[in-house]
């Protein structure tokens, strides 16, 4: 076993997995993590306060606030609370999986302060009120310049985040602390943190040229044609960032909650470097009914380029799964075809929440995206609320919930703090997952009637040539409005449960964290050789082809019914 | 285990129902990439993209021009003029915050070079109830080629958030036999 690159006091020994812990990268996942939460509790509160304002029986805020709530959820959510989180990530995958100490501690203090400073920038121009620009900020709708600054000192911070990352790598490859190919966790992370210095890229040439447009307009001349295109290189990208990362976590708690194994790494790695090589192009499904590009380019880039991509999506829906299955298999689960989902863990928030967030990021957010992005089904989903629908099952019941499942273990391994009220934990993933699904799918039935995302009244404000949308469209979104208010309450349970534990809970330090089930905290892996028997994820993973089919050719008919036009 | 190392062997090639499924998704993505060129070709549905520069200014002039040529009448509620354009014809519509200009009279089954632009912001064009969308952007003449197939009347309602009187952008098509 190679030895770390550990100084002394640097590291101690996690009691719950025997791992190396480098105390400088605990205390910053811990900083990171926390500020992640905070923000997360920001977006929360907009969250809740939009959901009762686009259920048409409640109403709640004016238009003005509607807007500028929009603008807080949007950054402090898809942005702030998700990367806080994946640096966290990135600084625990480099170090304790590869038994190496964090490259730099200035660095990661740089980042982290880059990325507070930039976020309370960001929400401080928003809410003096002349920034209600939504999270796209598209020109010529200008917001004040320390709303773009904000937003770029976020972007730096999180850029030396990751080059911290890379050296860090780069340190542990030069002192021999890990031997031949890392671990599929780090590689998944790595694939994230390349990504992101793709998409952090696009994200300067987007958004210093838009700052200093919005010091003097006369400085610089911005096409709003040029602006879209470049802002989704960041926009889209970022969510493949958020992708990766989200896999390595499912890899992750597949491991400690039953032991998994992936059935073949290679196909497992395989499939990263695909999300790599093809999915900065696929930005283009953002833009897919603009003018001035044409169709050549958008069939080009989300037909080969996207679709390798998706082909990444469909392997990893396999093989995580049947990670779960062979392990499960292993330990004696072997009733039946789903024997072996019947009696996993559930009662373990770690796998509920993980396994919730596979189910709901397949079946929910992965077909709705495939189809959405189709370059012309879009024509019937652009700005509608279909497509708020598609990724509040990707980017929330997939991701965040994925994080929220880590989250389980950062607290009782990183913190070493318990969770108090083990019995809300346990519910926690079930009313989040459940509540963000009946939102997502009201959301989208309301979207397929044609109602607007971005939009505070589905009546028009009084408007003669339209006087609002019928019954049908009502009744989706008051569905849409009650998983919203169920999802929250997930939401608000667990930051509190959270909160409670990092600053309440009971040390455990000196000894092992307690089990979420079973006996031991981490279940041992099985091995190599164990037997690849898989026949219900096959089952599962037709249910979701053939569910894919049907909704891919449904919207292609609905889509031959509309007036023609080209 | 794929938090440890993996073992030395581990570049190998898939076996069994995990090579079986990466073979079916693949087929399915190929599907999926043939589905959009056939429809480019075959569809009636399409975004083609085609669009020109153009000064807003310009683009005003435009629409003022082609309303002084085609009105037939003013909507009572709003005000605003209704054209009828002959069939085959160049259509302009205009976008600003917060209403389009004009209202549009079409034939069923006739094709029209529909025009978009705006004076300000992006806006968008969401045509209510057949909920078809596309982006319209300022210093931008983005042309649709649209043959409307149904009658009746079809408001234009703004999806693109434009600033405080978003939520009341409207517009309309009225087409006939
Ligand atoms: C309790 C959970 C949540 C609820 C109830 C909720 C609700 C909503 C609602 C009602 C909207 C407005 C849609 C519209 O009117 O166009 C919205 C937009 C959005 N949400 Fe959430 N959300 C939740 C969690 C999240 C999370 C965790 C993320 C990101 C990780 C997120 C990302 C977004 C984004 C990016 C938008 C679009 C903003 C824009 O259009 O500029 N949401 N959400
Ligand atoms: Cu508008
Ligand atoms: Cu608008």
């Amino acid at each position: 076993m190679p030895t770390g690159n550990h100084g002394a006091n640097e590291m101690r020994s996690c009691e719950t997995t025997g791992l190396p812990v480098c105390l400088n990268a605990q205390q910053f996942i811990k900083l990171n993590a926390v500020c992640a939460v905070v923000f997360l509790l920001i977006g929360a509160i907009a969250a809740i306060l939009l959901a009762l304002t686009r259920w048409p029986a409640v109403h709640l805020l004016s238009a003005e606030w509607y807007y500028r709530t929009l603008t807080i959820h949007g950054l402090n959510m898809l942005i702030f609370w998700i990367l806080f989180f994946e640096i966290a990530v990135l600084y625990f995958a480099c170090t304790t999986l590869l038994n190496s100490k964090l490259a730099s501690k200035g660095l990661a203090w740089a980042s982290w302060l880059l990325m507070l400073i930039g976020a309370i920038t960001v929400d401080v121009f928003i809410l003096r009120g002349k920034s209600d620009v939504l999270l796209t900020s598209y020109v010529p709708l200008k917001a004040e310049p320390g709303f773009y600054l904000g937003i770029i000192l976020v972007a730096v911070g999180a850029l030396l985040g990751v080059i911290n990352f890379f050296c860090t790598i780069y340190i542990a490859k030069r002192d021999k602390t890990y031997e031949g190919s890392m671990p599929m966790v780090v590689y998944g992370a790595t694939a994230a943190a390349i990504i992101a210095v793709v998409t952090l890229l696009h994200g300067a040439v987007t958004m210093i040229p838009t700052f200093v447009w919005s010091i003097n307009p006369e400085w610089i001349a911005l096409d709003p044609a040029w602006y879209r295109i470049t802002w989704w290189g960041l926009g889209h990208q970022s969510q493949q960032v958020n992708v990766c990362a989200m896999v390595s976590i499912w890899y992750f708690l597949s491991s400690v909650t039953v032991g998994g194994r992936p059935i073949n790494q290679a196909v497992c790695r395989g499939a990263f470097v695909l999300y790599i090589l093809f999915i900065n192009l696929a930005s283009a499904h953002h833009i897919l009914v603009d003018p001035g590009v044409g169709s050549g380019w958008k069939i080009w880039n989300t037909s080969y380029a996207m679709y390798l991509a998706v082909l990444a999506s469909m392997i990893h829906g396999f093989t995580v799964p049947a990670s779960v299955e062979v392990a499960q298999r292993y330990n004696g689960y072997k009733d039946g075809l789903f024997g072996w989902l019947f009696n996993a863990p559930w009662r373990n928030p770690g796998f509920s929440g993980f396994f919730l967030s596979l189910v709901i990021f397949g079946f929910g957010g992965g077909i709705t995206g495939v189809v959405l992005g189709t370059q012309q089904i879009n024509i019937m989903a652009h700005n509608t609320l279909r497509i708020p629908g598609h990724f509040h099952v990707t980017v929330v019941g997939g991701t965040t919930l994925a994080f929220m499942a880590l989250t389980y273990y950062v607290v009782p391994m990183i913190f070493q703090k318990e969770f108090y009220c083990k019995a809300l934990c346990r519910i926690q993933p079930w009313l989040f997952g459940g509540g963000i699904t009946v939102f997502a799918i009201g959301m989208s039935f309301a979207g397929s009637y044609g109602v607007p995302r971005r939009h505070w009244d589905v009546d028009m404000g009084g408007s003669t040539l339209f006087t609002g949308f019928g019954s049908g469209a009502h009744v989706w979104l008051g569905i849409m409005g009650v998983g919203g208010v169920i999802a929250f309450i997930g939401l608000l349970l667990f930051i509190l449960l959270v909160v409670s534990a990092v600053f309440f809970g009971k040390s455990n330090a000196g000894g092992p964290m307690t089990p979420w089930h079973g006996d031991t905290a981490i279940v041992a892996p099985i091995p190599h050789d164990a037997p690849h028997e898989t026949p219900g994820t096959m089952i599962l993973v037709m249910v979701l082809l053939v569910s894919f089919v049907v909704y891919y050719f449904a919207n292609w008919k609905w889509l031959s019914d509309v007036w023609h036009v080209r | 285990m794929s938090i440890y190392q993996p073992p030395a062997d581990w570049f190998k090639a898939p076996t069994g129902s995990e090579r079986t499924w990466v073979g079916i998704a693949l087929v399915w993505c190929i599907v999926m990439s043939i589905m959009m060129p056939l429809w480019h070709f075959k569809g009636k549905q399409n975004s083609s993209g085609e669009a020109y520069r153009v000064e807003p200014m310009d683009y005003a002039k435009r629409v003022m021009e082609f309303i002084a040529a085609n009105q037939v009448g003013v909507d009572e509620g709003t005000m605003r003029p209704i054209v009828a354009p002959a069939p085959g014809s160049d259509v302009y519509l205009q976008a600003q915050m917060w209403q389009y200009t004009p209202i549009i009279k079409l034939k069923l089954n006739q094709e029209y070079r529909l025009h978009l632009s705006s004076l300000d912001l992006q806006h968008g064009f969401s045509l209510q109830p057949l909920n078809m969308n596309f982006q319209i952007l300022p210093g931008w003449d983005h042309v649709l080629t649209i043959t409307p197939t149904s009658t009746g009347t079809f408001p234009i309602i703004c999806n693109e958030f434009c600033g405080i009187g978003h939520h009341g952008m409207t517009g309309q098509i009225i087409v006939e036999e």
